[in-house]
């Protein structure tokens, strides 16, 4: 009894002791006691933010007041890029490639041209970016994103002679590897054109298209690579290959300049890059701007020559021709400036009837919690 | 090979028969003409699970019996099999991680299983064989085997005691690592044995194997050349268990009779069933409904690909050709893999991780359980345990606790007050030296006031000294010292030694007889030495011990007086002893009784009688053969002890107080006030517990206290069954019709006007109540009751046995609604409603650690229940609630965009992400912040908690899970899947995004949507964190800049083993990009919108309001609540004097 009753005892001393002092009470300590960290204790310092109407509130005021500038000056800036845009699949009898589009068939050696005349009623400043776009063409369907292989388009010489299995149906003809295999490759647009301008005597000015910089610059330089390094003579590199079933030329003859020729086409490797929309748009050429005088693109009639090599009528597809200048926030994107003043407004808007709330209901719950 | 299986068949034989026989030795018998050794199991033991060759066949099937495990890995190989859109990589990497991490876990945990065999196994162990010593390893022991046990050894298997170095032929065992009863227990070996082991020639018959631990019965066939076999009965007190321990006896010898897995050591290896959590049902509910989504979204998407192909040149356009397999292949056939491979392309909807995430969460977050000092308790040296981390969120929705009473919310720790002898009360008072008064060395003899006979008084204290099972702790100065004590030695003696017994009521009986002179010395050699006043040795010789089981409710002692009378001596509950003894002493004791019982003191009565030699010879041929008998010998024991007790004289009562549990009334008030109903199951009589009910003020002074007992059944004087009709009405009418139906979810504070009701019931009307006549009317009783129940604020069961305590766990767990129920108890006798209720949990009392080791949680004290409720509870539900939305949210979204973008691509499962991001989301880029979350989130801290009980009400039943909130998350789900798919689409108007002029591809697309994604659902999760530590710092911006750092990693570089460089530097070309950046910043903003707005909008309760509440409250209700634990005892004064 004696004994219980100190035991009780010392533990009342141990308890204040251990209030008072903490872990080092006795020397008990070193037991099976839980470590005093405060990580085990759940006792880790905690920042602990409370959003409330007055903390939220400046915040959805600044986001108005940052978001309604930047969407005004989105929208302003995306006003302001010229944009033209011409259809010239020639589904109508009476447009000019009507006919081309009519009599098409793969095997003819003689090319379809017909020419599409439009006129611009404003002129284009600064740089130029002319793009085609296909409508209604799933570039992004899986068995065409599939269809390719990127180890023999970076100049694997294995890949060259025996490509992916990816690429069937389009991996061999008539017993040889198709280079460059797959069905991307294989639908390489081919359809050529070129811009005119009509001068207001009558003159027909070929307006230079420049074929460099409308690729992504690693996948030119690095991604896509002609197989045997920098040998120029790409016809031997191709040696015992053979075209794309779609295509009039060989890989190697795409173009005459030899860092543009092959695998490092930049035609092609646009082509390559897959859209994510079944209507898309991709970068065709580039009208450089020549001086600060005149625009690059001054108003008038321009004619634009097509030759139609790639028919879409069969899948109900359209073909565009796109002209347009480009700003710091890219092509022309009403969506962006909309969006940005609609959320800004918003926010604004929902900071004003929070205030209201605010100062109504902060007040009723005040006085609400008392009683409690 | 032949003998072998003709064994195996023989021993399937035995089996069968109930017994087994065992050759003591091996020596064969004479009475048994052909000797055949019958087989037994050796003793090795084998607690791993696998072997090198079968682990990974085995724990695979294992694994892949689990269902999601095996949904995933249908879905791999579907993607496998068919031509899927993701390669098999994308689901088989995550499935072979968690199948990998998994097999590594349980591989580990085998291996150290394995190592503990082993060393267990090879243990060397001295066995006699034919007389001669041999050291054995410990698997080699065979059934029959003599084995030498040195002390501080275990016992390497179950043996029967033959031999013991100690004279009294005793060994002291502890039994710590099998129940965790760390006190010294006292076998003996079989009576009457010649000491030479050697030349023994003997069989034991004894039951097959069982489990129960305390449960033995046997017989020993003693053969000596011609003469008839001599027969001992064999107890549990002969056994020596396998993984108990030698103590204070050098050597002991035993024959060895369940070896290996056959011992009950072995047998109570079998895990308790698994209880499945609330929780747990909730995730399969939810992803049912995933599942649904999934299927219709598979099946969407292939019907409309079949109407969209129909449509002219959409099937095969010139320049997407199929291929010659395509062609060819069945239209049904291709429907059906179509399905399949949209089913796989949105499969990551279900989430491999979010099962390996939740085990990962509950695993690490039972830490904290353990890791708590306010848990630990100096007096045992002890924290929490947790014995399952399946259950920590259960620990947030219960709605029922069952409380055990004695040692859960007493202390177990009982102290002698009074005692009436013959009607005469008698207080021991001694001003001098208040509560230590016995050691005043001249004895205090005239303290007992004389108003009964001294002759009475010294009966009725040699009762208390000889009517127990109590023993006498020795001294550490050795054995000898004991010896030595007569005289003025004794006081100085009995200090050092303490006393130890199962029952701390008999110690208090036995220090209280110290008190009043009479002190006992110890139990030697059958004899029991008793001091009495005149600082005379008595001896008694001890005949029989007549054990206590909770059923007889009493306990009885036969000795022999030292002048040769036999005396039989009984102690027990009141309404045991009461028809047992001549009425017309009941009357003069009953009304001391009561009221000691009133005033909270648990009362024995205690009995004697004199048996004369011949009943005594009578009784004693019947105990003896009882104890021999080998079936059915408990009931039999008991009938013969229910013969002998009767007709018994009362001498006197005695009044033993157990205190209240430190702050065991602030923790029941706490846990009403947090909504939980509280029950109190206790075996113990009404009055005391309705005492201690007021006490721990589970009933207030205000409380109508419905009573449904014999007494008030038999108050009326009609028959019962009538008036517990009649009763139940009323009780129905009074508490549940009459009562106003409850608000929901507003707080009843226990100062509210409503009229509260407890409900008081026992045993035997409960079993009346129960076992009603007809089935119609038993389940009317048991409905009315549940009702009457369901609207009491606090529910007393008194005189109930364990298993009726189970049983109103059952009944209430089934009841309408199943709510969540605890038990909390800390002896075996709250095992069963331990193992019953959803979440059972031991304390570490005195009374042995059956409890802890069945419990799920085990705490060191009752108070430490609240913290563990309020605090812990509540924070690990609304942590895995939060979690398993979380979860099934960040999915949703991240596959709702991959499925409207079909609608783009011509319902040809073209992924919109890239393959290693479909891989990574749940694994790098999500996973950690939400685990991170999911272990220290703490939405309102800890003390706040605690402060203010009602908070738990905010979770009751499953409030987080229920369909209402799923739908939100989910709405917000799809609302934000939808903004990042049509917001980019709209974006990808017009895809030259750059500078330069040029334009982006698909992969573009997929990358600025995930890139959208995983900033808005790390950030939404962000926004929802209350408690930012910095590891949530580090988590949450770690795994964004993980994510950034990756997908740079992995565009830069042209990977040799891809056969598609798919981003090759597409981020790096969307980050250069300023439209891409705008797009990301607005959409993010805009889907955590609808969040922000969700948090300041709704009602400001939660942490903000609290504080202030709470602030307001520590000011004003400081001083008081240190207070407390005083002004309680007035309280639960009072409360007495008003009953």
């Amino acid at each position: 009894m004696m004994a219980s009753s100190y035991n009780a005892k010392e533990e009342d001393g141990h308890h204040s002791v251990s209030a008072a002092s903490g872990p080092s009470a006795g020397p008990s300590a070193k037991s099976k006691k839980p470590d005093n960290t405060a990580f085990k204790q759940q006792r880790l310092p905690a920042w602990q933010p409370i959003l409330t109407a007055g903390t939220v509130l400046p915040a959805f005021f600044i986001i108005g007041l940052i978001f309604i500038p930047i969407g005004i000056g989105l929208f302003v800036t995306s006003n302001n890029i010229r944009e033209f845009e011409v259809d010239y699949t020639g589904v109508d009898a009476s447009s000019p490639c009507f006919t081309c589009s009519q009599t098409y068939s793969w095997n003819s050696s003689i090319p379809c041209k017909c020419a599409v005349s439009f006129s611009l009623e404003q002129p284009f400043e600064s740089n130029v970016f002319m793009y085609y776009g296909l409508s209604n063409f799933y570039q992004n369907h899986r068995r065409y994103v599939k269809s390719r292989d990127d180890s023999q388009l970076n100049g694997d010489k294995a890949s060259l002679r025996n490509p992916s299995k990816e690429c069937e149906p389009y991996r061999s003809h008539d017993n040889k590897p198709i280079a460059p295999c797959g069905a991307i490759a294989n639908s390489l647009f081919n359809d050529t054109l070129e811009l005119f301008y009509i001068d207001p005597n009558g003159t027909r000015t070929q307006i230079p298209l420049v074929k460099k910089g409308i690729a992504w610059w690693t996948d030119k330089h690095v991604k896509f690579r002609n197989p045997g390094g920098n040998n120029f003579n790409l016809t031997v590199v191709f040696q015992g290959t053979t075209k794309p079933v779609n295509w009039r030329k060989y890989v190697y003859e795409l173009d005459t300049d030899p860092e543009n020729n092959g695998f490092v086409n930049e035609d092609f490797i646009v082509w390559m890059r897959t859209a994510a929309l079944p209507t898309f748009r991709k970068l065709y050429r580039i009208i450089q701007k020549k001086s600060n005088m005149t625009p690059t693109l001054p108003r008038g009639n321009y004619t634009l020559d097509v030759t139609y090599n790639y028919p879409v009528r069969s899948f109900e597809g359209r073909k565009r021709m796109i002209l347009s200048t480009i700003s710091w926030m890219g092509g022309k994107n009403p969506f962006l400036g909309i969006a940005y003043i609609t959320v800004g407004s918003v926010c604004f808007f929902l900071g004003v009837v929070l205030l209201i709330i605010h100062h109504k209901y902060g007040n009723r719950n005040n006085s609400a919690d008392i009683p409690n | 090979m032949l003998r072998r299986g003709l064994n195996r068949l023989f021993g399937g034989d035995e089996r069968r028969v109930d017994s087994r026989t065992v050759y003591v030795g091996h020596q064969p018998c004479p009475s048994t003409q052909a000797f055949v050794p019958p087989k037994f199991c050796d003793n090795r033991i084998v607690s791993s699970k696998y072997t090198v060759w079968n682990f990974l066949p085995k724990n695979l099937f294992e694994q892949f019996r689990r269902i999601a495990n095996f949904y995933f890995l249908i879905i791999f190989l579907v993607q496998v099999i068919v031509d899927t859109p993701t390669s098999p990589v994308t689901s088989g990497l995550p499935l072979f991680f968690v199948i990998t991490v998994t097999a590594i876990k349980q591989g580990y945990e085998d291996w150290l299983r394995h190592k503990a065999d082993n060393e267990v196994n090879n243990y060397p162990v001295n066995v006699l064989e034919n007389g001669r010593r041999t050291q054995k390893e410990s698997k080699k022991i065979k059934v029959g085997d003599i084995v030498e046990v040195l002390e501080d050894e275990t016992f390497p298997c179950d043996l029967i005691l033959l031999g013991s170095s100690r004279d009294d032929d005793t060994c002291f065992v502890t039994t710590a690592s099998l129940d965790g009863e760390s006190n010294h227990k006292t076998h003996y070996t079989v009576p009457d044995l010649e000491s030479d082991l050697e030349v023994l020639n003997a069989t034991i018959e004894c039951e097959q194997p069982q489990p129960d631990l305390y449960k033995f019965v046997g017989r020993m066939h003693i053969h000596k050349d011609g003469q008839e076999p001599a027969v001992r009965s064999l107890g549990p007190e002969n056994l020596l268990l396998k993984g108990a321990t030698l103590k204070n006896t050098r050597v002991v010898y035993g024959v060895a009779v369940y070896t290996g897995m056959e011992t009950k050591m072995a047998l109570n290896y079998q895990g308790k069933s698994q209880k499945r959590s609330v929780v747990e049902k909730s995730i399969n509910g939810f992803l049912l409904v995933y599942l649904c989504i999934l299927l219709s979204k598979a099946l969407v998407c292939t019907t409309l690909k079949y109407v969209w192909q129909n449509q002219r040149g959409q099937d095969e356009p010139w320049y997407n050709q199929k291929t010659q397999k395509e062609k060819e292949a069945n239209m049904f056939l291709k429907m059906f893999t179509d399905f399949l491979s949209f089913m796989v392309l949105f499969n990551f909807i279900i989430p491999v991780s979010m099962y390996v995430t939740v085990e990962m969460q509950k695993f690490l977050g039972s830490f904290f359980i353990t890791w708590d000092r306010d848990f630990y308790d100096r007096e045992i040296q002890e924290g929490a345990l947790v014995n399952t981390s399946d259950l920590n969120e259960e620990l947030g929705q219960v709605e029922y606790v069952f409380t055990d009473k004695t040692g859960t919310l007493t202390q177990n720790n009982m102290e002698f007050i009074e005692c009436s002898i013959d009607g005469f009360q008698y207080k021991y008072q001694d001003s001098r030296t208040e509560l230590d008064g016995f050691c005043v060395t001249d004895g205090p003899v005239s303290k007992l006031q004389q108003k009964a006979g001294r002759e009475k008084e010294e009966l009725f204290l040699r009762a208390l000294c000889l009517c127990h099972t109590v023993q006498v702790k020795e001294a550490g100065q050795g054995v000898g010292f004991a010896d030595q004590v007569d005289g003025v030695d004794v006081a100085s003696a009995v200090e050092q030694r303490g006393f130890i017994a199962s029952s701390p009521d008999e110690v208090a009986l036995v220090k209280g007889a110290m008190k009043y002179g009479f002190t006992f010395l110890g139990l030697e050699s059958k004899s029991m030495k008793i001091l009495n006043r005149n600082n005379k040795i008595e001896k008694y010789e001890l005949l029989h011990v007549l054990n206590f089981d909770p059923v007889r409710r009493r306990m009885s002692v036969i000795v022999r007086s030292p002048d040769g009378e036999t005396l039989l001596f009984c102690k027990g509950a009141d309404s045991s002893i009461f028809p047992r003894v001549r009425q017309e002493e009941v009357e003069r004791i009953r009304m001391h009784v009561e009221r000691n019982a009133t005033e909270g003191y648990r009362t024995l009565c205690v009995a004697y009688k004199r048996l004369t030699d011949e009943v005594f010879a009578r009784v004693d041929a019947e105990l003896r053969e009882a104890r021999l008998a080998l079936q059915d010998r408990e009931e039999r024991l008991v009938a013969v002890y229910n013969q002998v007790e009767k007709g018994m004289n009362l001498i006197g009562a005695t009044a033993v107080e157990d205190r209240l549990q430190e702050e065991a009334a602030e923790t029941m008030e706490a846990l009403q006030s947090a909504g939980i109903k509280v029950w109190v199951l206790t075996g113990d009589k009404m009055e005391t517990a309705k005492s201690t009910c007021y006490a721990c003020r589970l009933f207030q002074r205000s409380t109508e206290l419905l009573e449904l007992t014999v007494r008030t059944l038999e108050e009326g004087g009609r028959k019962r069954g009538e008036r517990l009709h009649e009763l139940l009405l009323d009780y129905h009418k009074r508490a549940v019709q009459d009562a106003p139906p409850p608000k929901g979810g507003v707080t009843r504070t226990w100062s509210s006007a409503a009229q509260e009701y407890g409900f008081i019931i026992d045993g035997t009307t409960l079993s009346l109540l129960l076992n009603a006549s007809s089935d119609v009317v038993s389940s009317n009783y048991r409905s009315l009751f549940l009702q009457i129940c369901q609207n009491c604020t606090a529910v007393l069961c008194c005189r109930m046995a364990p298993l009726q305590k189970a049983q109103i766990v059952k009944m209430v767990k089934n009841s309408k609604g199943n709510p969540i129920t605890l038990s909390i108890g800390d002896g075996a006798n709250d095992v069963s409603m331990i193992l019953e209720a959803h979440v059972g949990i031991g304390i570490k009392g005195k009374e042995g650690r059956q409890a802890v080791r069945n419990s799920d949680y085990a705490i060191p004290k009752l108070k430490h229940l609240k913290k563990l409720l309020l605090a812990h509870g509540h924070l690990y539900y609304v942590r895995i609630a939060h979690l398993v939305q979380y979860f099934f949210y960040k999915n949703l979204c991240f596959i709702l965009p991959q499925f409207l973008y079909q609608f783009f691509c011509g319902y040809s499962q073209q992924p919109l992400y890239d393959a290693a991001y479909l891989t990574m989301y749940n694994i790098c880029f999500t996973s950690m912040p939400i685990l991170a979350y999911s272990l220290l989130e703490q939405h309102i801290c800890i003390e706040i908690l605690l402060e203010n009980a009602t908070l738990y009400r905010e979770v009751a039943k499953n409030a987080m899970l229920r369909w209402g909130p799923f739908l939100c998350w989910t709405l917000l789900g799809i609302f934000q899947g939808l903004l990042f798919f049509f917001g980019v689409h709209c974006l990808f108007g017009n895809s030259a995004l750059q500078d330069n002029g040029q334009v982006f591809g698909n992969w573009s697309f997929g990358t600025i949507v995930f890139t959208i994604l995983v900033f808005t659902v790390t950030l939404k999760l962000a926004l929802d964190t209350r408690h930012w530590t910095w590891i949530n710092h580090f988590v949450i911006w770690g795994s964004l800049a993980f994510y950034v750092f990756f997908s740079f990693f992995w565009g830069g570089i042209i990977w040799p083993f891809l056969k598609q460089q798919r981003l090759y530097f597409v981020f790096a070309n969307m980050l250069s990009s300023v439209s891409a950046w705008l797009v990301i910043i607005l959409l993010i903003l805009l889907s955590l919108l609808p969040d922000i707005l969700w948090a300041v909008l709704r009602k400001p309760r939660g942490p903000h309001a609290q504080q202030k509440k709470s602030a307001g409250q520590s000011n004003a209700g400081g001083p008081q609540s240190f207070s407390k634990p005083l002004l309680m005892r007035t309280l639960s004064d009072e409360s007495n004097t008003v009953l």
